[in-house]
């Protein structure tokens, strides 16, 4: 009998196309935009968080504290406060999975008849555990190699390119400031920073090296920032806490005054990015799912004029034994039946306007079988609804006024 | 006495009004039982109309008993009076009343959805009712490709799907002309020669000369009720 009710219900709606075809329309635009706003969003949101995996999880920045010589401040970084000393201390605090001390700038490098200007960072091998990165292929320095400062280099996607071009750059000797380097490894690709800079353009030398032989240093053992990695995400703010005291200490810096250094936490930085995408998807959910709720509108109203129409045939079927719930099943159906296949359509319509979007823009897009699930319960939902109402009126009528009506 | 197919003892019927409760039907009894075919007659306003509405089960009374085929109406719920609808009653009304954009195999067995009979076996019974009502070669047509008097076959036709006790006919030749008047009232009489109870409404008088019995309504009240006073002489 229900599927003879179906029949019904697919028989009225067929009998007026037009405004079926023009009430599903509703519910395809509604339920495209959701679709195709989630997908935009969830593509956005993986996006983050890949550029914040590739970034290194759960690492703290610490940076030296700003000099003031004669009223000229310097900013972050630009005393050197910290050293190696510091670092080592840090190390042995619990919680800390890995420390890196780096030196950075820049340099020209030189190989053959080719030279690049790029970054050069000095650290130690704790640097690429901590941001998880590892060599293609070669090998990476080694803690002995920062003890004597030997002159050996890993070279960046970006950087080798420039260079040797499609050559295997490792084993070969490039010059940084006409000091020899032989390259031990070659960087995996790391992609685009959270700034947008290229973190492939770079080249890695021990720590040691840097400062004694490519850049100098005003104070030896001194380092402008270090990394520090902790185990877990959690145990962050107890570090931290941990990591400002010990310094405090070894700085011998009284209550009161201003710390040398400063601390920043990139995971929260990241974590913020990826709040504001995930509350800007979530908005453009909203925003989706308003047109949603006016196709549901759309179909109530139709509805509405619907049982209007077809008073005098609801008086009919009362009259040869359809019962209140009968009448209102044959409506509640029409109302869903143009709601789901509505929103079959707009799936696949913001489907394919998510996968256009892609292809124009390059925007990473994904279609999640949650956004798709989504959609399809909010349609059914909508489609019982805004039908139920128009459905139970039709139920209600009374078969003498109804059978009357002309 | 399960001879009885309407019995009615007392029946009233008023409706509320802004001028206050307006008596339509007054201590109406009637007593018919199966086989009869009876012509229901009256001018309009006699309340004739109401009575038909109340002997198919769409309206209650408003005092009074009713008891159809053994069920005491008034102690039915809605969902009970449609099943008897379905299953006791055919309705032929005067405007015919079949569904447009339905086949008119489709139309007759249409009652047949709302009591759960297959598919398949609506198809075979609504086919063999639209055979019998003399419509063979139109078990596809739609109903406004058919003449008034087909309509009224196929009205007829989906009126006895369900076997009913009883067939209420509202003016059935209202929207016909005499010629198929004449027709569909010969339909009626073999009908009611195979044992179906009809119970129809006119207002004319050489319809209501093919029934047996005929009531007078006047003023809410049946006023004559006395069976019909031809047949032999006049064929």
């Amino acid at each position: 009998m229900k599927l003879a009710m179906l029949g019904e219900a697919w028989r009225a709606m067929g009998a007026n196309r037009m405004r079926t075809f023009l009430t599903m329309l509703g519910m395809v635009i509604g339920v495209g935009a959701v679709v195709l706003m989630m997908s935009v969003g969830q593509g956005a949101q993986y996006s983050i968080k890949q550029t914040i995996s590739a970034m290194g999880s759960n690492l703290f920045v610490l940076l030296s504290g700003s000099s003031s010589t004669g009223g000229v401040r310097s900013g972050s970084g630009g005393s050197y406060t910290l050293n190696v000393a510091d670092a080592e201390a840090i190390a042995e605090l619990p919680g800390v999975q890995a420390i890196a001390p780096i030196h950075p700038g820049s340099a020209q490098i030189v190989y053959g008849p080719n030279n690049w200007n790029t970054s050069i960072i000095g650290t130690t091998p704790g640097y690429l555990d901590a941001r998880s990165w590892p060599v293609a292929s070669g090998n990476t320095f080694t803690d002995s190699d920062v003890r004597s400062a030997t002159r050996v280099a890993l070279i960046g996607k970006t950087a080798a390119q420039n260079l040797f071009g499609d050559a295997d750059p490792v084993g070969q000797t490039i010059r940084i400031r006409q000091s020899p380097f032989v390259i031990l490894g070659l960087l995996s690709t790391k992609g685009q920073g959270m700034d947008g800079r290229d973190q492939d353009d770079t080249i890695i030398i021990p720590l040691t090296t840097a400062q004694r032989q490519v850049f100098g240093s005003q104070f030896p053992g001194s380092v402008r920032m270090v990394m520090v990695q902790t185990t877990t995400q959690e145990i962050m703010p107890s570090v931290e806490k941990s990591m400002t005291e010990l310094l405090r200490q070894r700085h011998r810096i009284r209550e009161g005054l201003d710390d040398d250094f400063s601390l920043r936490n990139l995971t929260a930085v990241a974590d913020s990015a990826a709040e504001a995408t995930r509350v800007m998807s979530l908005l453009l959910g909203a925003i989706a799912s308003v047109s949603l709720l006016v196709g549901g509108i759309g179909i109530m109203n139709i509805m509405l004029v619907s049982v209007t129409e077809r008073t005098r045939e609801i008086g009919i079927r009362m009259a040869i034994g359809a019962r209140q719930r009968d009448i209102l099943l044959q409506f509640l159906l029409e109302a869903i039946i143009i709601s789901v296949i509505g929103c079959f359509i707009g799936l696949l319509l913001g489907i394919g306007g998510a996968l256009l979007v892609e292809l124009l823009t390059g925007t990473k897009v994904i279609i999640a079988l949650s956004s798709v699930i989504v959609a399809f319960g909010v349609a059914a939902t909508v489609g019982i609804f805004f039908g139920y109402y128009p459905a139970r009126k039709a139920a209600q009528l009374d078969p003498i006024e109804a059978l009357r009506y002309q | 006495m399960n001879d009885s197919v309407i019995h009615i003892e007392g029946l009233h019927k008023s409706y509320e009004t802004s001028a206050g409760l307006f008596p339509v039907l007054k201590e109406v009894s009637l007593h018919i039982t199966r086989g009869e075919f009876v012509a229901v007659m009256g001018p309009s306003g006699s309340g004739k109309s109401t009575f038909m509405n109340i002997l198919g089960c769409l309206d209650h009374p408003s005092a009074g008993s009713y008891r159809l085929d053994g069920h005491d109406v008034a102690t039915l719920d809605k969902d009970a009076l449609a099943l008897l609808r379905n299953r006791t009653i055919g309705f032929v009304f005067q405007g015919f009343n079949l569904l447009p954009r339905m086949s008119l195999q489709d139309n007759v067995a249409l009652p047949l959805i709302y009591c759960g009979v297959e598919r398949a076996e609506r198809h075979q019974r609504a086919r063999e009712l639209l055979v019998k009502v003399g419509l063979e070669k139109y078990f596809d047509s739609m109903p406004n490709k058919i003449s008034g008097g087909q309509q009224q076959r196929v009205a007829i036709a989906r009126a006895l799907i369900n076997r009913p006790s009883l067939i209420l006919a509202d003016e059935p030749t209202g929207n016909l002309d005499s010629h198929t008047s004449t027709e569909i009232m010969a339909l009626f009489e073999s009908l009611n020669r195979e044992g179906i109870t009809i119970v129809l409404v006119t207002h004319e008088l050489d319809v209501a000369q093919h029934a047996q019995r005929q009531v007078h309504f006047l003023d809410g009240r049946i006023v004559n009720d006395h069976a019909t006073l031809h047949t032999e002489a006049s064929l």
